[in-house]
């Protein structure tokens, strides 16, 4: 079990987000957290990271309790994170941004005299590859397309080697052929690196296509979890989403 | 250290009272103007001291005609409220998409080059403007006299303070311009003009500053440099009552000036310190002020 | 193309000989000048490491370079120190000073960093303002000698000129290192650069105590220069003089802070000897900076060179 959470709990002024949430990743896994507008995905993901506070229980990362960490600590231990509005270095060419992940990742963020500019090409060359944007090292990231940029934060978030990787909405905003393709890579990618992998989701073919394993949340608490077919088959999941238009 | 007797004391207290006056009017329209769009007008000293000495022009051109000390405090802050809505609109407006720093900044050179405009026209003589006739003569208070004049200044300023309360949360004007602090995408999306609205904003801001500067060139001297002494204070009165926040500046605006007035005769050169620490504090432990509230900025 | 890459060390090389043969010129005024502009193309530069690179609005830097010139003048005069001491001295108060700070400071954003920075710096200057018997006050401490072997201006440019370089050596070194290449990622995205690892707020610190250590070394330079330090040097409007001056050269490149300091000295000194009007003239350039010239000079000139470069 690389992941536990238990009980945990989140308002905002009066209004709970998300109310005595409890499951449990293993490693491995390639699990999703389904639910409406609002159920509180983002909240509870902002939790398991150490950006938002609890304000009732317990997350556990690879046996150590992580929810007083500071956010640095938590990716530290192997937790990374892709966020829901493209995150990436605007002003700083793909090379670099993956680049400055993989320093990090490797203890030289303190190093003061060692020019940077060739320092780990090939390892970020290398992630560079492997999420499909060999030739573009140089572009000026700011100026990537859409799609590309989402590529280049799952670079970045995989230049830290985590072992849990949380993905949020990682399709959003995406075409149909964008989105498979993405989801392609990232299944391909967890598979290869041995990745244990949590995301969310709206877009339900993705969902049901490569998660193992499915948590669906309504109004900030669990109604139920399992497998896609489980899941597929659930009423009060059916109930849920009647009248769910898919957004794409 | 003895202290002085009561009633020194008092009026002490009530010199610190008609300066808080001033400051709230200048702060109410800096706090405004940072509230709904972001900007911390660096210029807004400015205006004041071209209030003054709009005032000051507009007083010796009319001083033969019946009520000339209004009329003039009416046209000079009317015409620094233009002045202030014109650099809006076709200077400010086109910095918003930039980051905030061109903003800022730019309200700096404002600074800069009003500054000089002023010395230019009316050079670095001093000049004074004389009580209206009727608000000449002081008050007796305990033995010990108060210019009516600046009893007129202490009620004025609750009274636009509450005019402009009244107008911010009771009419749909002031609603607008509150939801346009909050959110002004969205209130885009709904259809509102926000730019007018900016424009609009910025102009009543302007007003409150030019009205400030008008009202004190009675009492105070007209001179170079009133500019740069009075923004720091309005910064400092905003940022302890709290950005964007009305009532906050108001108490902001009081603390201010019962620490000048008071503070110089008790601890004189440690008054001074005592404003910048109390800053401090503000932004360490409660940076959204007394009275504002944790906003994204 | 790496035509552009090689050609920047011989170009600055040239530079580097033309202002060491600045004082053959046998004019007093060129040497004042070029003394002034390398002091504040230090003083700019340290500010940008925080502005450019970091992404920080520092609108208190003043404070660390009056520390520094105060420090050292104090020492120098009243504790009766040798200049090398208290020069040392001067940049390491500036830090810790940086450090107390930065401290609060780094707890902030935008505009409340920028505001808490302005007051800090503000309390500075009243303590340097009131403190009448350590400082002089507002009449200044005065009669701060050239240092015992440096006793000439031409020799007290050459020493300032070598610590400018080698300051500005040190400095470039830490920005192209990977502890820089974080501050540029802090600049961009905080919020991400937390999520690869990086305990943000003490990077940021680190960037304000080193930003203060050779602010305050340009201080004390300026108080030897001078023979005098005054509290306006504390004041506010020093804090944006420095900021416009990195503006006006270029934030974006390292050296832009410091063409900009030469060009602004430069033109107050010409302006003020026709008019008394500066302030005015300073605010029309700063509000076309930044309006048409957002990189400033030297992000002007790197942008026609790249539009010239991509004419067939």
């Amino acid at each position: 079990m690389i992941l536990s959470v238990e009980g945990v709990t989140k308002a905002f002024d009066g209004f709970v987000a998300v109310r005595e949430v409890s499951f449990s990743v293993e490693k491995g896994e390639l699990c999703a957290i389904i639910g409406p507008n609002g159920a509180g995905k983002t909240t509870l993901f902002n939790l398991i990271t150490g950006h938002l506070p609890l304000d009732r229980g317990r997350v556990v990362f690879k046996d150590v309790d992580i929810t007083r960490l500071r956010p640095h600590r938590i990716c530290r231990l192997g937790l990374g994170r892709s966020f829901q509005r493209t995150n990436i270095f605007p002003r700083l060419t793909v090379f670099e941004n993956i680049q400055a992940a993989v320093l990090v990742h490797r203890g030289r963020s303190l190093d003061f005299f060692t020019p940077v500019a060739a320092l780990f090409r090939e390892e970020s060359e290398a992630i560079l590859e492997s999420v499909g944007l060999r030739d573009q090292g140089r572009t000026m990231s700011g100026s990537l397309a859409y799609g590309f940029q989402k590529q280049l934060e799952l670079g970045i978030a995989l230049a830290s080697q985590p072992e849990l990787l949380l993905l949020d909405e990682p399709t959003a905003g995406m075409s149909a052929k964008e989105t498979s393709a993405t989801i392609e890579l990232v299944g391909r990618i967890a598979r290869e690196k041995g990745l244990t992998l949590l995301f969310t989701e709206h877009d339900m073919a993705v969902v049901f296509s490569i998660a193992e394993r499915i948590l669906v949340l309504h109004q900030g608490r669990v109604i139920t979890t399992g497998s896609p077919e489980e899941v597929r088959a659930n009423p009060e999941v059916q109930k849920v989403y009647l009248g769910e238009t898919r957004c794409s | 250290m003895n202290l002085p007797d009561p009633s020194f004391l008092i009026i002490q207290s009530l010199n610190g009272l008609t300066y808080a006056m001033f400051l709230f009017l200048i702060a109410s329209g800096l706090s405004l103007i940072f509230g709904v769009m972001g900007v911390l007008n660096f210029a807004h000293g400015s205006l004041y001291m071209l209030g003054a000495y709009l005032t000051h022009q507009f007083v010796s051109w009319f001083i033969d005609a019946p009520g000339y000390f209004w009329w003039a405090v009416l046209l000079a802050s009317l015409g620094v409220a233009a002045l202030g809505a014109f650099i809006e609109r076709f200077f400010l407006r086109h910095l918003y998409i930039r980051e905030e720093l061109n903003q800022l900044l730019f309200t700096y050179a404002l600074v800069l080059i009003l500054s000089d405009v002023a010395k230019l026209i009316w050079g670095t003589d001093q000049f004074s403007v004389s009580r209206p006739a009727i608000l000449k003569g002081a008050v007796e208070i305990l033995g010990q006299y108060f210019p009516k004049y600046n009893i007129v200044i202490i009620f004025l300023g609750p009274l636009v303070a509450l005019l402009f309360w009244f107008i911010l949360l009771r009419t749909r004007w002031g609603r607008t311009i509150r939801a346009a602090a909050l959110d002004r995408e969205t209130l885009g999306a709904l259809g509102v003009n926000v730019n007018r609205l900016f424009t609009v904003v910025f102009f009543i801001g302007a007003w409150l500053a030019g009205l400030g500067g008008a009202l004190v060139s009675p009492i105070s001297a007209i001179v170079p440099g009133m500019d740069v002494e009075v923004i720091i204070n309005a910064f400092i009165v905003v940022v302890i009552g709290g950005m964007g926040s009305f009532w906050g500046t108001f108490l902001g605006a009081l603390i201010l000036g019962q620490v000048y007035s008071l503070g110089i005769l008790i601890l004189p050169r440690l008054s001074m310190v005592f404003i910048y620490i109390l800053m401090v504090l503000v932004l360490i432990i409660r940076p959204w002020g007394l009275l504002g509230r944790p906003m994204q900025r | 193309m790496s035509g552009r890459n090689w050609l920047w060390l011989p170009i600055l090389c040239l530079v580097l000989l033309l202002v060491a043969l600045v004082p053959l010129t046998e004019s007093r005024y060129a040497v004042f000048l070029g003394t002034d502009i390398l002091i504040h193309g230090l003083f700019a530069v340290s500010l940008n490491l925080l502005l450019g690179y970091t992404g920080l609005v520092s609108f208190g830097q003043a404070a660390y370079f009056g520390i520094g010139a105060y420090t050292c003048a104090l020492l120098m005069k009243k504790a009766a120190l040798n200049f090398a001491l208290a020069f040392a001295a001067a940049g390491v108060f500036g830090a810790l000073s940086a450090l107390l700070f930065g401290f609060f400071c780094v707890r902030l954003t935008k505009i409340y960093f920028a505001m808490l920075t302005l007051a800090f710096s503000q309390i500075v200057w009243v303590i340097a303002f009131k403190w009448n018997s350590l400082t002089g006050g507002d009449n200044g401490f005065v009669g701060v000698p050239f240092p015992q072997n440096l006793d000439s201006a031409v020799r007290f440019y050459y020493f300032t000129l070598a610590v400018v370089v080698v300051s500005l050596v040190l400095i470039r070194q830490a920005l192209i290192s990977p502890f820089g290449r974080i501050l540029t990622t802090i600049r961009e995205n905080p919020e991400r650069t937390e999520f690869i690892g990086i305990n943000v707020k003490l990077f940021q610190l680190i960037a304000f105590m080193i930003s203060g250590f050779f602010s305050a070394l340009a201080g004390a330079l300026f108080g030897i220069f001078n023979h005098s330090v005054f509290p306006d040097i504390l004041f506010w409007p020093a804090s944006a003089e420095v900021l416009i001056m990195t503006i006006l050269g270029g934030m974006y490149s390292f050296l832009g802070p410091v063409v900009g300091a030469g060009v602004l000295l430069y033109l107050r000194m010409q302006v003020a000897s026709y008019t008394e009007y500066w302030p005015l003239i300073l605010g029309l350039i700063l509000a076309s900076l930044l309006f048409f010239f957002p990189g400033g000079i030297v992000g002007f000139i790197q942008d026609r060179l790249g539009r010239l470069r991509r004419k067939p």
